[in-house]
């Protein structure tokens, strides 16, 4: 019961994980890319991760691809659903990639995915629980937690502050 | 199937047909309350022909909308038109799965608590649907292809995001009275009278009901589909079921706001006092629920009150209600509840 739904739920991220990168109309990339992290977040609570999971939603698959989709609205790209193939360096360094990238997976993972009944081991039991990750941020990485928002909230300022208008 | 696993599956299936049918009755009997109740504000009758006092013309106007020609015109991204409104409605509909509407109740020599889902994440969860129902809207407004919907669409959304803020960092104060993310606790904490967080923090409830307000597009926030100026907003070139699918989602996230109120700052089932009387615990338990629903039922005509009494705001005052005085306020609130625990009064 549990294998179906996990396996459906991958079926449906790699299916929409693929379909972001070939849909010609960017709008329906968004749409797809939502549902891919929507799964990520699926995955989360079959970990029994549940803060995980409510942040994966909250964050990713709320704020920033409202924001994602906030762009393309904005930037009205209608002559982009035209095919476009890539040039020829661009087609070496995505295979090139590509395979890159599904080695170290292959690499890291060997190990663990080896047949039916393995497990993703090595979670320790309460992982991604609200009470475990509060530990850790305001315990063990306290330094690292504040200096990273304050790094945040200057970038933020920057920001600002650069795209305001000259009015004189 | 082992017995165990069909017990837990009948027992969830009925909580679930339960939840669901009481919020989709009361999105459907809302649209009744909203006509009457704003003919009586305005000294008018209101549907009064089908049925007794015009009880059935929820159901007609169901089946008005079922029969209308369902139109999508040319212009539209045909896609994402259709896809929008069931975008905007199932995250609506999801939202009611967290709220406990009782404590638990003994039935059949088990306890059953009465929730759907019991999420150690429940407000959190609460706050990742919200952030899903921008998408519905956004997208009917550009799938539209139309520069009146487009406008309603953009409006929402940055409404939406503005006022999800001041609404998250209203519901902090209510996590550190409660200690919990647990909806349930967040209830628990709140046994007496003067434990109720609208009484520890009046301000916190003041920016979670306005944001609400806000969140559901309801008047004096309505500016989405502002009439007088959008023609209708994103759902200018809705018509049929597809219509009435983005009006349930509004009725549906009243709903989900008006029992999140109740939840977070009004005591949720607890009734206080109600220990001191002794009944027997089916009665408690039932008399909980009822209290759950009497408190809800209130915030649902204080959304129909409101509208039919204030004028809409302007865009820019939105954002500057938004911005620069429900946010701050807020982070004041956060300081007023920390204040509070660190004299040891909650």
């Amino acid at each position: 019961m549990e294998m179906i739904l996990i396996n459906g739920v991958a079926f449906v991220a790699i299916f929409a994980a693929l379909m972001v990168v070939f849909h010609r109309n960017p709008m329906v990339s968004i749409i797809f890319l939502i549902i891919n992290l929507v799964c990520v977040a699926l995955f989360f609570l079959f970990l029994q991760a549940q803060f995980l999971f409510a942040i994966q939603l909250v964050v990713y698959a709320g704020a920033i691809m409202v924001l994602f989709l906030f762009v393309v609205m904005l930037l009205n790209l209608r002559h982009e659903e035209e095919t476009r193939p890539g040039g020829r360096i661009q087609w070496t360094l995505a295979l090139v990639g590509g395979i890159g990238l599904v080695g170290l997976l292959w690499r890291s993972l060997r190990g663990r995915l080896a047949g039916p009944g393995a497990t993703l081991g090595g979670f320790p039991d309460r992982f991604g629980n609200v009470e475990e990750i509060g530990r850790l941020l305001f315990g063990d990485y306290l330094l690292a937690f504040e200096a990273s928002s304050a790094l945040l909230v200057v970038a933020m300022i920057g920001a600002v502050i650069l795209a305001r208008r000259n009015e004189s | 199937m082992d017995p165990a696993l069909l017990q837990q599956v009948v027992e969830a299936g009925t909580k679930v047909a339960l939840v669901v049918g009481m919020v989709m009755g009361a999105v459907t009997y809302m649209t009744w309350v909203e006509r009457r109740v704003s003919a009586w504000i305005q000294d008018r009758i209101g549907p009064n022909r089908v049925g007794p006092a015009g009880l059935l013309q929820p159901i007609a106007d169901g089946i008005k909308f079922l029969f209308k020609e369902d139109i999508v015109p040319p212009h539209v991204f045909k896609p994402l038109y259709i896809l929008a409104p069931a975008l905007s409605f199932v995250p609506a509909l999801l939202g009611s799965a967290v709220v406990p509407f009782g404590d638990s109740i003994h039935l059949f020599g088990r306890d059953i608590p009465l929730r759907v889902a019991d999420l150690n994440v429940g407000i959190l969860f609460i706050f990742a649907l919200s952030a899903m129902g921008v998408y519905g809207i956004a997208l009917a407004g550009w799938s539209s292809n139309n520069k009146y919907s487009l406008m309603g669409g953009l409006r929402s959304s940055a409404q939406l995001i503005s006022y999800e803020l001041a609404m998250s960092l209203s519901v902090v104060g209510v996590l550190m009275a409660a200690g919990s993310l647990r909806l349930n606790e967040i209830v628990m904490a709140q046994g007496e009278l003067w434990r109720w967080n609208v009484f520890t923090q009046p301000f916190g409830a003041l920016i979670f009901m306005t944001a609400a307000l806000a969140e559901t597009n309801r008047l004096p926030f309505d500016l989405p589909e502002c009439e007088t100026e959008l023609v209708a907003g994103y759902h200018t070139e809705y018509s049929s079921m597809k219509f009435a699918m983005f009006m349930m989602a509004e009725y549906a996230n009243m709903v989900t706001a008006s029992a999140l109120m109740v939840t977070l700052f009004f005591g949720g089932w607890q009734v206080p006092g109600l220990a001191s009387l002794r009944l027997p615990a089916l009665a408690v338990s039932l008399i909980q629920v009822a209290a759950f629903c009497l408190k809800v039922g209130f915030f649902l005509f204080l959304y129909v009150w409101v509208r039919w009494t204030l004028p809409r705001f302007r865009f820019d005052q939105l954002m500057d209600l938004g911005w620069k005085v429900l946010f701050p306020l807020a982070l004041v609130n956060i300081f007023w509840v920390s204040w509070l625990i660190l004299k040891g009064w909650i």
